[in-house]
């Protein structure tokens, strides 16, 4: 487990580059920087991506195609190509009047969906006769603003996490681009813009979504501290877990039946799904804390200790988690959502940390990865 | 200052109302939510079995109406059954609840607190310290996010 911190400041969002050796991230403002691993843990900025008005609040690097796209509260998403050794962007009309929160690259990189505060959400692809950047909208019956995208392995359909407290699954399928997808445990007739599937059951803006590594499953996080997963099929079945800490911000799987989540209370944690028995448990604590030397308490600070807060308990005034603010997002940094081995987490307090699946499976013992 | 002649009932319009993207919650029907049964509380708690009337306080929650004095009248009973206990069983009875009547009691709880009377709010803080090591402050996230409340 590794932490870097970058600046003082939140990083907004970040994205890898597919050898993992350049992170792009937003330092809270309207640019985007990327920087370069040098050896050991060292990392130096290389590019400034300066195009936007507004807070960049997406950003997503395509792996095989090498592209950026960020979207920002200016309302709008540029598409970044390297040529030679500068970033170019090209705008992309999103044709929407509030601001756009979350961008995500299909898994074929032909597409990407910008979620906004316009309520929809914006499927953009590439039109070639045009060479241009066209945009399809889907509004229904989205009623607040989507905070959350993930696309399914088939490149059409998309899950969205909105602040109308329901995740839904959605089919983006263009058929200029695409084939006509095969059926899903999700449903088999797929028009663009066709609702597949609507959550019910959980309070709370869905912060995070996330399709498990096959597509079958589905799981988020909402506001109201619960985790929850669904399972299309004929009957979808929604399992979801109250859990007793603040609330989570990021999710994804990293086995097909484990998931890592995170959030306000700045350290990852990971859940079991139980199919068969419809259950989402909670596997344990991530974080490693260090061990503080326990000193002993004076008589004086005991009682100082009984004035203030009521309690003689030794000083529990500082957070033992290796991040010092809320995590506001996950990404997996090696392996897949089937099998993953190493995640990174990236927080309010512009630190980014990567965490190895096996050393924190080995140094808790009774944290069972299945 | 001088009165002005014309009028300003415009002012006092709720503009919300006339937003078209207005988000309006989602009718569920909750006509049939009666509230816990103030007859079988009341014995239990006469009875003497507090943490018989804990389980029966706790049942049928008026979530989903929009009856106000219901709601008023279970949120009374909840708190009659809370101040019938000893401060050493608050723990154990507590501790009988499962997760979802944890997060019911927290609710209860918060509620009490909105209209303190007497003695109530000390009553509701020391099952507010119990309930917060059971539930978490999960709980009381829910507590706060919950778009139906008790």
């Amino acid at each position: 487990m590794s932490y870097y911190n970058f600046l003082l400041e939140p990083i907004s969002c970040h994205a890898w580059n597919k050898d993992r050796t350049q992170i792009a991230i937003c330092p809270n403002n309207h640019e985007v920087h990327i920087y370069k691993k040098e050896g050991g843990d060292k990392w130096r900025k290389i590019h400034e991506l300066k195009e936007h008005n507004g807070q960049v609040t997406g950003i997503d690097w395509a792996s095989e195609s090498n592209r950026i796209v960020t979207c920002g509260t200016d309302r709008n998403a540029y598409v970044w190509t390297l040529k030679g050794n500068v970033w170019r962007p090209t705008l992309v009309l999103l044709r929407i009047n509030r601001a756009a929160r979350c961008v995500k690259w299909s898994p074929k990189e032909n597409k990407f969906a910008v979620g906004s505060g316009s309520r929809l959400i914006s499927i953009c692809y590439f039109e070639q006769e045009n060479d241009w950047w066209v945009c399809k909208h889907i509004k229904k019956p989205i009623r607040s603003t989507v905070l959350s995208l993930d696309w399914h392995p088939n490149n059409v359909l998309l899950a969205a996490g909105s602040c109308d407290f329901k995740c839904r699954i959605f089919s983006t399928y263009i058929k200029e681009v695409e084939e006509k997808p095969s059926p899903t445990p999700w449903g088999s007739k797929m028009p663009f813009g066709e609702l597949m599937f609507e959550s019910s059951g959980t309070d709370g803006w869905v912060h995070s979504i996330c399709f498990s590594g096959s597509g079958g499953r589905v799981a988020w996080v909402s506001h109201d501290s619960t985790v929850a997963v669904a399972t299309g099929g004929k009957n979808t079945v929604i399992s979801s877990l109250r859990s007793e800490t603040l609330p989570l911000l990021g999710i994804t799987f990293i086995t097909e039946n484990s998931l890592v989540a995170a959030g306000h209370d700045c350290y990852p944690m990971l859940y079991v799904y139980d199919e068969g028995k419809s259950t989402v448990t909670f596997g344990g604590k991530l974080d490693i804390p260090k061990q503080n030397a326990q000193r002993g308490m004076t008589a004086r600070e005991r009682f100082q200790n009984l004035d203030k807060k009521a309690s003689s308990e030794t000083d529990k005034a500082t957070l033992e988690s290796v991040h010092k603010n809320s995590i506001s997002q996950i990404s997996i940094l090696e392996g897949d959502k089937s099998k993953c081995s190493k995640f990174c987490t990236t927080g309010m307090d512009g630190g980014m940390t990567i965490w190895d699946v096996k050393t924190l499976a080995s140094s808790m013992k009774d944290l069972k990865i299945i | 200052m001088s009165k002005n002649v014309s009028s300003d009932r415009f002012r006092k319009v709720d503009v919300d109302e006339y937003d078209e993207n207005k988000f309006v919650d989602e009718e569920e029907g909750g006509e049939n939510q009666q509230g816990p049964d103030e007859g079988e509380v009341d014995s239990l708690i006469r009875q003497g079995n507090v943490m018989g009337a804990l389980q029966a306080v706790l049942k049928n929650p008026p979530m989903n109406t929009k009856n106000q004095a219901l709601k008023d009248r279970a949120e009374g009973l909840v708190l009659k059954v809370l101040s019938s206990f000893k401060s050493a069983d608050i723990e154990k009875a507590v501790q009988s609840l499962d997760k979802n009547g944890v997060d019911l009691l927290m609710k209860y709880i918060y509620k009490g607190f909105e209209q303190p009377t007497e003695n109530s709010s000390a009553v509701l803080l020391q099952w507010h310290e119990k309930a917060l090591s059971a539930g978490g402050v999960g709980s009381i996230v829910r507590v706060l996010t919950a778009r139906k409340t008790v």
